[in-house]
């Protein structure tokens, strides 16, 4: 979790702790930031149908100095390493990184022999929360992933799971 | 008016709660409103119907590591967001609820809601300048030029109001418009003022909406262009201060437009008049304004000083000079 980097206290507060966590987890402001195809997935979340408000995170802040987690949506490569770095840089403690998509996770379709410029995988530069597989992943995906994230916060998940039978 | 301890203090605690309410859960209904007009549901998980929802994010804002980048000016940039709410709050002293609701009586509370309201002004200037930062700058220059500019024709719109009521007291000036809505300033039937009076509503109206910053006219805070505006440094609570002294600069636009032109706390059929009148009118405002800042795309600057330089001042100035006449003849 991303505040495991706050110096810790000597005193510990549990309920309060627990208090801070559950509004940490239920207002997720993420970054304006899409990198390629996975944003427009991440685009159509924020819209009408899936309504990714219905959690408190549809407040996209343009700026990194606002925002509590970073949606890596699609391809990172050489040249923006270094501007999506100092973008997570910039991100105020605490903050949670979600891995959007084939590309951010491992370089997806650019990972070959020949790859001479895609970052194969965001986790190289800075710790990933929750990975979201797919190529793009769906909509819902990306809301399970929020989802999860909040659980990792929260340790408690706010609906029961649903195994496709 | 009895001016005990207890009459300040019971003020100040109902005048921090009515601003902190609204600043917190104005938030709220501008996120639903949003979400109605683009056909979502906006906030329902956190809480019932997402009403614990201003409840997380201050949390969330609260507990945000406080970050003050390097190369800022330390005070200032600390100062700025607190200079923000401070107007706002203040100016609810003068502003009467109702014939028996106002913190303080003043004879000259227009000038002083004036004053304050180029106050704010300030905190957006400052924040932007000490952010260090060329986005916050250019931003906060914008917000000046464009704040400055529109004091004029809504000066103007106010001294029409002045005049009709021959006062510069709000108590007065809503007293003034007692009796069912064609007495309102924005309907008055004697002496023809309706004529002139509704575009002296539509200007003071428009000039609001760019006085407090909001959508089409949020060109401080364009994020296709600047960033995030003044704010563009702000984290945490600083960014909430800002966002909080926003919504209470609505309020305050709303209670102004409510007793200069809205009649303030009277009853459109002059039955029961009461501070509920004039809660419902200032909340219809507010839903007016959240209603334009959903619905209409943010202009360019230039356009927006046109609009001002070339269509506002000269018709509030015209619309000044008819009403002078207006009561001159009859
Ligand atoms: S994972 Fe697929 S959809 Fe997403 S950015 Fe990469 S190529 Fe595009």
């Amino acid at each position: 979790m991303g505040t495991e980097n706050l110096p810790t206290s000597i005193v510990r507060f549990a309920q309060l702790d627990k208090l801070l966590n559950l509004g940490r987890a239920n207002s997720l402001w993420p970054m304006t930031f899409g990198l390629a195809c996975c944003a427009i997935e991440m685009m159509c979340t924020g819209g009408s149908r899936y309504d990714l408000s219905r959690f408190g995170a549809e407040v996209f802040r343009p700026s990194p100095r606002q925002s509590d987690v970073m949606i890596v949506a699609g391809t990172v490569n050489k040249k923006l390493e270094l501007a999506v770095k100092t973008l997570y840089d910039q991100m105020p403690e605490p903050k949670w990184v979600i891995a959007m998509g084939n590309c951010a996770i491992s370089g997806g379709p650019f990972k070959f022999k020949g790859n001479y410029n895609v970052i194969e995988g965001v986790d190289k530069l800075f710790p990933v929360d929750v990975y979201i597989p797919g190529c793009p992943p769906r909509p819902e995906a990306l809301l399970e992933g929020i989802i999860t994230l909040e659980e990792k916060i929260t340790g408690k998940r706010r609906w029961p799971r649903v195994y496709a039978s | 008016m009895e001016t005990s301890i207890w009459h300040a203090l019971l003020y100040l605690v109902g005048i921090l709660a009515f601003a902190g309410l609204n600043a917190a859960y104005l938030g709220y209904c501008e996120r639903k409103g949003a979400a109605r007009i683009q056909r979502r549901s906006g906030p329902t998980e956190v809480g019932y119907a997402g009403l614990l929802q201003p409840l997380a994010d201050g949390i969330k804002l609260m507990s945000k590591q406080l970050l003050v980048p390097k190369g800022v000016d330390g005070i200032i940039f600390r100062a700025a967001p607190i200079l923000a709410m401070v107007p706002a709050i203040t100016s609810m002293a003068v502003i009467p609820f109702s014939g028996n609701i106002q913190a303080r009586a003043m004879e000259l509370s227009v000038l002083l809601l004036f004053a304050l309201a180029a106050l704010a002004m300030f905190a957006i200037l400052l924040g932007g300048w000490a952010s260090g930062n060329k986005y916050a700058l250019i931003s906060s220059t914008r917000a000046v030029s464009q704040t400055l500019a529109y004091e004029i024709p809504m000066l103007f719109t106010v001294i029409t109001v002045v005049l009709i009521s021959g006062s510069l007291n709000l108590q007065d000036i809503a007293l003034d418009q007692q009796g069912g809505f064609w007495r309102w300033n924005i309907f008055r039937i004697e002496n023809g003022h309706f004529l002139t009076m509704w575009i002296s509503f539509l200007i003071f109206f428009i000039c609001t909406i760019a006085e407090t910053n909001r959508a089409p006219f949020d060109m401080a805070e364009a994020e296709s262009e600047l960033v995030a505006g003044f704010m563009t440094e702000y984290g945490s609570m600083g960014f909430g201060l800002f966002m909080m002294g926003e919504y209470l600069n609505i309020v305050v636009a709303a209670c102004l437009t409510t007793v200069l032109f809205l009649g303030g706390w009277d009853c459109p059929l002059g039955l029961i008049p009461g501070v509920w009148w004039f809660l419902i009118k200032i909340y219809i405002l507010i839903f007016t304004f959240i209603w334009i800042r959903w619905t209409f795309p943010r202009t360019q600057i230039y356009k927006l000083l046109n609009l001002n330089w070339k269509i506002l001042i000269p018709f509030s100035m015209v619309n000044l000079l008819i009403t002078a006449v207006l009561i001159k003849v009859f």
